[in-house]
């Protein structure tokens, strides 16, 4: 299972865009990507363990809070997740 | 020629007009788009040059506006441009809007970007978006109304309904920008504008498209609306602009430092500082103060304070190294502009420290005002 990281969250996984973390539902490749960086851990998720309001999850092209079974939502080898955050950057630095 | 008619009968207004707003103002422009509105109450700076491409070498020090202004009817003078020297604020946003068709987002920060969006959505408005952070960027069109061809498109709170706490917003200037980007981001945006207003292919509603300029890889992701969204779901709860400053837990009334701008004039006073004078007193005085630049390696190259004994440590790294730091010193920090040293100063001071200031407007202000032959970035 492929997750691409972008540039925001690399600082916090030895610079890498894309990690492999295996996992048989969405939530179990979160917890190996957030294993092998726990770093990451406190970007993604606040206290309470819910996925932080300005960061999505993507399975493929779909936004994992629409998929009906969310974050336990099965994964294939073929999957790629994607972890966008949101950025505002645009006309000063 | 008809979609041509439709442009000139546009009315489109771009807030900001620097690095998103440049090119997209340019290409507007010269594809006859009749009234032009563009909001922004800055000075141009050598420092945008590289990315800001409306304003030339000789625009340094004019207000940005003037200097758009002139471009654009330099590139179309049939275009009518609609002149807003402010920035954009709740009580201000609606008035402007009511006169245009479609509102572009070429602003820098997460306040901003929620009042856009949030206006947009109460006036029926499409909103351009894109937005940059070193070599990606994001594009979509949100808040998009309902019409005979579709349906209303989410909007920016769809897709994140919070904004990040101001800790974990990060600084393109950790790592550079690069230039070209907004570039490329800000011809998306005027790509979807003139579809929007000729009616012409697919518009990028309901799309988040990612631009990773490093790989050169556009990806999309499908964006779905939020029947929760506070402003544009079924149960409203967001019915008039709010203080977006406070939302984005900005401003003196959430207790945090950081503003939502780089800019030097916008900084806040909450914070113990020190102006470039008293701190070019002191350190003439010989007075015991250490200096702590904050920047990055690469920013410290271009310029730094280094004869006077400056100790670097980049922003992320001083929680590691705070035992070089020592608690019962005098400390002086500084960054580019303020905005890193302002978040550090917080930082050190929760720890303990007690005799630490911030150095207001940072390097590029004593470059200003004490040692003109600094470069400046």
């Amino acid at each position: 299972m492929k997750i691409y990281l972008p540039t925001p969250l690399r600082p916090y996984a030895d610079k890498r865009s894309v990690v492999d973390a295996p996992g048989a539902t969405i939530a179990e490749a979160m917890r190996s990507l957030t294993n092998q960086y726990p770093d990451l851990k406190g970007y993604i998720y606040s206290d309470d363990g819910n996925v932080r309001g300005f960061v999505n999850i993507y399975l493929n092209d779909e936004d994992v809070r629409y998929l009906p079974a969310k974050m336990n939502s099965p994964l294939h080898d073929s999957d790629t997740l994607t972890i966008m955050p949101s950025i505002a950057g645009g006309s000063n630095r | 020629m008809q979609g041509q008619l439709k442009l000139k009968a546009a009315r489109v207004l771009c807030v900001g007009a620097g690095g998103l707003g440049s090119p997209l103002a340019m290409y507007l422009a010269a594809a006859g788009v009749g009234t032009l509105g563009i909001v922004d109450f800055d000075v141009v700076d050598a420092s945008n040059l590289h990315r800001q491409v409306i304003h030339f070498t000789q625009d340094v020090g004019r207000p940005k506006l003037a200097s758009a202004e002139e471009k654009v009817h330099g590139i179309n003078p049939n275009v009518t441009v609609r002149k807003f020297e402010t920035r954009l604020t709740s009580a201000n946003a609606l008035e402007i809007f009511k006169d245009f068709h479609v509102v572009v987002d070429g602003t820098d920060n997460f306040p901003t970007r929620y009042l856009i969006n949030d206006a947009c959505v109460l006036s029926g408005k499409p909103n351009v978006y894109g937005s940059i952070f070193r070599f990606e960027g994001q594009a979509s069109i949100f808040a998009a109304p309902k019409t005979t061809a579709q349906e209303a498109g989410p909007c920016y709170r769809c897709v994140y309904p919070e904004p990040p706490p101001p800790g974990m917003v990060p600084s393109c200037a950790e790592g550079g920008v690069l230039g070209i980007l907004p570039g490329l981001v800000g011809l998306i945006q005027a790509t979807e504008t003139i579809k929007l207003i000729t009616g012409l292919g697919e518009p990028l509603i309901g799309r988040l498209l990612l631009v990773d300029a490093l790989a050169m890889r556009f990806r999309e992701m499908k964006l779905r609306k939020n029947p929760d969204c506070p402003i544009c779901g079924t149960n409203r709860t967001i019915t008039k602009l709010i203080d977006y400053e406070r939302f984005c837990g900005l401003g003196a009334t959430a207790g945090r430092p950081e503003k939502s701008t780089e800019k030097p004039d916008t900084m806040p006073n909450a914070l113990p500082e020190m102006t470039v004078e008293e701190l070019k007193s002191k350190l003439d005085a010989k007075e015991n103060l250490f200096v702590l630049d904050v920047r990055e390696p690469h920013e410290y190259q271009i310029c730094n304070l280094g004869d006077y004994g400056a100790k670097l440590i980049p922003m992320g790294d001083v929680q590691k190294r705070q035992q070089e730091l020592d608690p019962e010193q005098h400390i002086v920090v500084h960054c580019r502009s303020g905005v890193r040293s302002a978040k550090v100063v917080d930082f050190l001071r929760q720890q303990g420290f007690e005799k630490v200031q911030n150095l207001a407007g940072g390097i590029l202000a004593w470059a200003d005002r004490i040692d003109k032959t600094m470069p400046k970035y």
